[in-house]
């Protein structure tokens, strides 16, 4: 059985859930401290992306990142590179999908954030950047990394955006489940087939369970005031 | 050691305008939920931002709205004791006073952080986390960590308010003692009248975010001045008054006419403390029936029922024992009676 699949997706969905911590932390923590008007409107447009079908968020990546179009065309002039169609193209895909996921879990572990702990900090002397890093993400650990594990097993099991940016090619950009789309597609007939299709969906539910027990753990508050 | 703070901001429809001076002791900040306490305390540590005035510490300037001075809360210099304690829940006891070491070597942060637990006896629970410390170790050691980092003014919000009654009392005596050695400036915020007559010897009574004239303890019980005043020191009994043109004093609530005194400007009201009426005839006496009484521990409380049917607090010792339902005499001696200004 070639496990290509597996570590493709595994990479894809490590890299994408890096990104969108950065990311999604830092516009989560924009997000938390913005006046109202513009949290509601930052708060459409970043959790747009979990209730559009996939397939259009792939649509609409296409049309920035596709050879033609503004990204794709600078990055193949300036670099030679072509954005779709490569493995990583599906981080783009990915990133984009699961991004809500992240800034909405952190968002609200900022909000719920004892805000005299960070003004404790303060009139202790300690930097803003300080404050950040030692009292304010410890003290909300617990949901960011909630939503760093959810982000990762969303990325896990992506295939809409993934497949319109990347397709499937083979050892070259399949994943978990454009593998398991592509083997119900071309051998859902065929004993062979089915023991393969029925592999990866152990696989892909083995992950996910995985995950969300760790999640689950996680949203235990063992050291609350 | 001097702080002098005088600032004005708007939250919406509340005005806050504050204005003290106070050197080397502790002031208390006295007023109801509401009042402006803590925007104040927050306004002089930095946290809010007035919209007008001038804050100085030991002559530096921390804000001045005129000259575009905002010290950051981090080069302000003023410690804050929250009311929530705000110990870091993910650092133990030591590491969160260690947080107002920082810039000291790490070795030597740790040793002059378990010497601050040492005096506050929490040395036992340096290694834990805050979670496991009762109400009063909490306070306690948020007071250690706030001083470790050698503010030169000190603000106490409401310290006391979340512990039960034990505990309070135990952990005033200690701070009383704490803020002898300080010397530096503190303000106590409160709401509370027996905090501040055992704790503090100036009183800055606010009242809808308006601060009044500074005045002695000693003063808010014996003189208050103000209406706000008068019923934060825990006085009982209020009432409009009139004065009358032989400048007799007409109590309307309770149509008692008291005997003609020198009146303040601006004088709305007359107030009596529930202790300062006594019973038994006297030359300045009202008829009233007792209405209901009620046991206060040491002392008893007696709801007095006037002859226009409104009620009259009194206080008495055990010795006396009026059952309800009799009619008694009570007298009050002229210069007990509080002459009371709008603000």
């Amino acid at each position: 059985m070639d496990l290509f699949p597996l570590w493709n997706s595994l990479r894809i969905a490590g890299i994408s859930a890096l990104l969108v911590f950065f990311v999604g932390v830092a516009a989560a923590y924009y997000a938390s401290r913005a006046p109202r008007l513009v949290k509601g409107a930052l708060d459409v447009a970043l959790t747009l992306p979990l209730v559009l079908p996939p397939t259009v968020v792939g649509y609409l990546l296409i049309l920035l990142l596709g050879p033609n179009r503004v990204l794709g065309s600078f990055a193949l002039r300036e670099f030679g590179v072509r954005l779709l169609m490569q493995w990583w193209s599906a981080v783009f895909a990915v990133s984009a999908v699961v991004f809500p996921l992240m800034y909405r879990t952190a968002r609200a572990a900022f909000e719920s954030f004892d805000e005299d702990l960070a003004d404790a900090g303060r009139t202790l002397g300690l930097s803003n950047t300080r404050v950040f890093w030692t009292i304010r993400m410890p003290a909300c650990r617990q949901g960011i990394l909630a939503g760093v594990v959810l982000a990762f097993a969303r990325a896990l099991g992506e295939y809409g955006a993934t497949s319109m940016l990347v397709g499937f090619i083979p050892g070259k950009t399949a994943t978990v489940a454009t593998q398991v789309a592509f083997l119900w597609q071309n051998q859902g007939g065929t004993p062979e087939g089915q023991r393969a299709l029925l592999f990866w969906i152990c696989v892909n539910v083995a992950i996910s369970a995985a995950v969300l027990i760790t999640v689950n753990l996680l949203e235990r508050r063992p050291h609350r005031l | 050691m001097s702080l002098s703070v005088n600032i004005e901001k708007k939250l919406g429809e509340f005005q806050l305008r504050v204005e003290f001076e106070t050197s080397g002791a502790l002031l208390a900040l006295l007023g109801a939920s509401g009042s402006g306490k803590s925007v104040t305390l927050r306004c002089i540590a930095g946290l809010l931002r007035p919209d007008r005035g001038r804050i100085v510490l030991n002559g530096r300037v921390l804000f001045d709205s005129a000259a575009g001075i905002d010290l950051p809360p981090q080069r302000r210099r003023v410690g804050y004791l929250f009311q929530s304690c705000a110990l870091i829940p993910h650092r133990t006891v030591v590491q969160n006073v260690e947080l107002g070491l920082f810039d000291l070597p790490r070795r030597e942060r740790r040793a002059e952080a378990l010497a601050w637990l040492e005096r506050f006896q929490l040395s036992r629970y340096a290694d834990s986390l805050p979670a496991v410390l009762s109400g009063g170790e909490r306070q306690r050691a948020a007071l250690a960590r706030t001083l470790a980092a050698r503010p030169e003014a000190l603000l106490l919000d409401e310290p006391f308010s979340a512990l039960d009654d034990f505990l309070k009392w135990q952990l005033e005596l200690e701070l009383a003692r704490t803020l002898e050695d300080y010397g530096g400036d503190a303000i106590l915020v409160t709401h509370s009248r027996d905090e501040v007559c055992r704790l503090a010897q100036t009183v800055c009574v606010l009242d809808e975010g308006r601060s009044e004239a500074l005045c002695s303890t000693a003063e808010l019980m014996s003189a208050p001045g103000t209406l706000a005043a008068a019923l934060l020191s825990g006085c009982r009994n209020v009432s409009p008054v009139t004065v009358l043109p032989d400048g007799r004093l007409r109590c309307d609530a309770w149509g008692w006419t008291l005997p003609a005194r020198p009146v303040p400007e601006g004088l709305v009201c007359v107030g009596i403390r529930a202790h300062s009426l006594r019973p038994g005839p006297g030359p300045v006496s009202l008829e009233c029936r007792v209405d209901r009484v009620i046991d206060n521990v040491f002392s008893d409380i007696y709801l007095l029922r006037t002859p226009n049917s409104k009620l009259l607090h009194m206080e008495l010792s055990k010795e006396f024992s009026l059952p309800a339902g009799v009619s008694v005499s009570v007298h009050i001696s002229p210069d007990e009676i509080l002459l009371l200004t709008a603000s």
